[in-house]
């Protein structure tokens, strides 16, 4: 039996919108294996983002006990929680989110500048995760000269380059064409299987769902059946 | 090092905004290397000044004449070794840039006074010998071209009793100051000649000079002059070179206060300037900033990248500023207002305010990063 790489329990998420209270999540329970290839799909305003800023720790639920990797992450503090990201968590966003002004390979690089690598590591890992996605050779390119694909293909290597043990991608074939998106969906699932990272895919395309080893339904902030689907 | 990459593409993000704050801060510490170094080298002025020498001017004002009369009781004074008179006038020769000082005075009397000016025994016995006779300063004979025996025309601001203010000199000896270059643009020229051919002020000196044997009595030597005209119509002020030069300078106005108050509505303008220059940087590197925390990037951490990218922005753009200070010092000094080099620790208050105006400037941006909330900068909130 596989152990629970993720673990939630009641989650509650509210926000504070101007005078309004809005309730996001209603006490979410989900567990999430590792090595698992998770599809979040549900629309807009039903709380997928939220729930996997949470799992992410890029955000912090109200009430509810989350585990992930063994570590109760709302217990962290704001320091321990970003270094615990730096380690644990790759994320994956629909607008790439690189910063413009430095090369493919500087911006792979990010996460690993805090740190303690030596330059020649940070270089290899850096060199390893540019392969992995196809870009070695784009290396010394900035954002701006790279296509959307590309892009999102830098982006994935730098959400890999700490060797993360999750993966969150928000929307990361939102932006692109079919064929582009396709490439992005094959390399995740390489990344899902010979990698071994537990990825977690919020996404409207049932077709990118389609490619996740398990695909999970939220409406209003609560979770409808769970539904299994093999990866095509 | 590592962070050396990410520091500088956010300084060159909007290349044209980075250049224009750079040029500012570059010249407002030129401007600041400028005067407080002028202001410095004044500060200074007169610290390498003979001990021995003390000054008698008027009560009322440096300029303000003293009777000629007056060096007899001031040579009665014990302790007082030796004395002159000076009197003098401004001028130019052939062009109205080409400025000269003259010295009227007992020229043999002056080169005891003043050992360290440096002249020919021969050339100075010339000057008894001719009334109308200048010994001028080496630097001026080259700037002009001049040679013993050369008969100079001076356009000054002392007219002749003929009603012409044009005075001719011939040129007897070369005189040479090697510890200061701020002494050299002078011409001496016989006093009682001078006083002789003037219109006005005929019997007058703007000082005495008055050379002592105990430097440590300088206090009562001069009060004890000070005394001897008290209640007359020129009362007196006698105080030692240092004080007698800095009294010169001030007599241009409180540089100093103007220099300080010039250097801190620059700075405090410039706080401003990168002030909003760093906070519409960060601003607009809003999700940049939550991506960097995102991946790793702690709270205080990016706290301290917005200030270190302050303080490169301002130090190295300080930095400039100063060496084209230091550049333009010698120009300075070479118009004799200032010294040969931009003082060191000009440089080094120059750098600490560069600092603190970095962090200063620096410090609202930073706690603006710190404070933003990942989620909320990732949804543009």
């Amino acid at each position: 039996m596989t152990t629970a790489l993720v673990s939630l329990k009641g989650i509650v998420k509210r926000y504070v919108r101007g005078k309004q209270r809005v309730q996001v999540l209603h006490g979410i329970d989900l567990e999430i294996r590792a090595g698992e290839f998770l599809a979040l799909m549900g629309p807009s305003g039903s709380g997928k983002t939220t729930l996997l800023n949470l799992i992410g720790g890029i955000d912090r639920a109200d009430e509810g006990d989350l585990l992930v990797a063994g570590e109760r992450i709302n217990a962290l503090s704001a320091r321990q929680l970003a270094r615990w990201r730096a380690h644990n968590v790759g994320f994956v966003f629909q607008f790439y989110n690189l910063m413009p002004l430095l090369t493919a390979q500087q911006n792979v690089e990010l996460p690993l500048l805090m740190t303690n690598l030596s330059k020649t590591q940070r270089g290899a890992n850096v060199k390893a995760a540019l392969e992995l996605v196809g870009l070695a050779d784009r290396a010394t390119h900035k954002p701006a000269e790279l296509s959307g694909g590309q892009q999102q293909r830098v982006a994935i290597a730098r959400a890999l380059v700490a060797d993360p043990t999750l993966l969150v991608c928000d929307e990361p074939t939102g932006d692109l064409d079919r064929e582009m998106a396709e490439q992005i969906l094959d390399l995740l699932q390489i990344v899902n299987r010979e990698q071994h990272k537990t990825i977690i895919m919020v996404t409207h395309d049932p077709k990118a769902a389609e490619r996740a080893t398990r695909q999970l339904h939220l409406d209003k902030g609560r979770l409808l059946q769970a539904e299994s689907s093999l990866a095509a | 090092m590592k962070f050396l990459p990410l520091l500088w593409s956010s300084l060159w993000r909007k290349k044209a905004r980075t250049i224009f704050t750079v040029l500012s801060i570059v010249i407002a510490f030129l401007l600041f290397g400028l005067l407080q170094g002028i202001n410095a080298w004044m500060s200074a002025f007169g610290t390498g000044s003979n001990a021995n020498r003390l000054y008698v001017v008027s009560r009322v004002s440096q300029v303000q004449p003293l009777p000629n009369a007056y060096l007899h009781q001031i040579d009665a004074v014990p302790g007082i070794k030796q004395s002159t008179y000076i009197a003098g006038f401004t001028g130019f020769y052939q062009e109205k840039s080409n400025t000269l000082v003259g010295f009227a005075t007992d020229v043999k009397a002056w080169f005891d006074l003043y050992p360290e000016w440096q002249i020919a025994p021969e050339q100075l016995a010339a000057m008894s010998r001719n009334r109308a006779g200048a010994i001028v300063a080496a630097p001026l004979m080259r700037a002009f071209r001049w040679k013993i025996g050369d008969r100079i025309p001076l356009r000054t601001s002392v007219m002749k009793r003929d009603g012409s203010a044009d005075w001719d000199f011939e040129i007897v000896g070369i005189y040479d100051v090697p510890s200061t270059q701020a002494e050299a643009n002078r011409i001496l020229v016989n006093y009682a000649y001078f006083d002789e051919a003037r219109l006005l002020e005929r019997g007058t000196a703007w000082a005495f000079v008055v050379a002592v044997d105990d430097p440590t009595r300088s206090a009562q030597i001069c009060a004890a002059v000070d005394a001897l005209f008290v209640n007359s119509a020129y009362e007196t002020v006698t105080q030692d070179e240092k004080a007698y030069v800095q009294g010169q300078l001030r007599q241009l106005g409180d540089v100093s206060l103007m220099a300080n108050a010039i250097v801190a509505a620059v700075l405090f303008t410039l706080l401003f300037l990168t002030g909003n220059t760093m906070m519409q940087s960060v601003r607009e590197r809003t999700p940049e900033l939550a991506i960097l925390k995102t991946v790793g990037f702690s709270d205080r951490a990016v706290t301290v990248l917005v200030l270190i990218e302050s303080v490169l922005l301002c130090v190295l753009a300080a930095s400039l500023g100063l060496a084209a200070a230091a550049a333009v010092f010698p120009v300075t000094a070479a118009l004799g207002i200032g010294g040969s080099a931009l003082p060191i620790k000009v440089v080094a208050v120059g750098l600490a305010m560069a600092l603190i105006l970095a962090l200063a400037s620096g410090l609202p941006p930073a706690w603006r990063a710190q404070r933003l909330v990942i989620v909320d900068a990732l949804a543009g909130r």
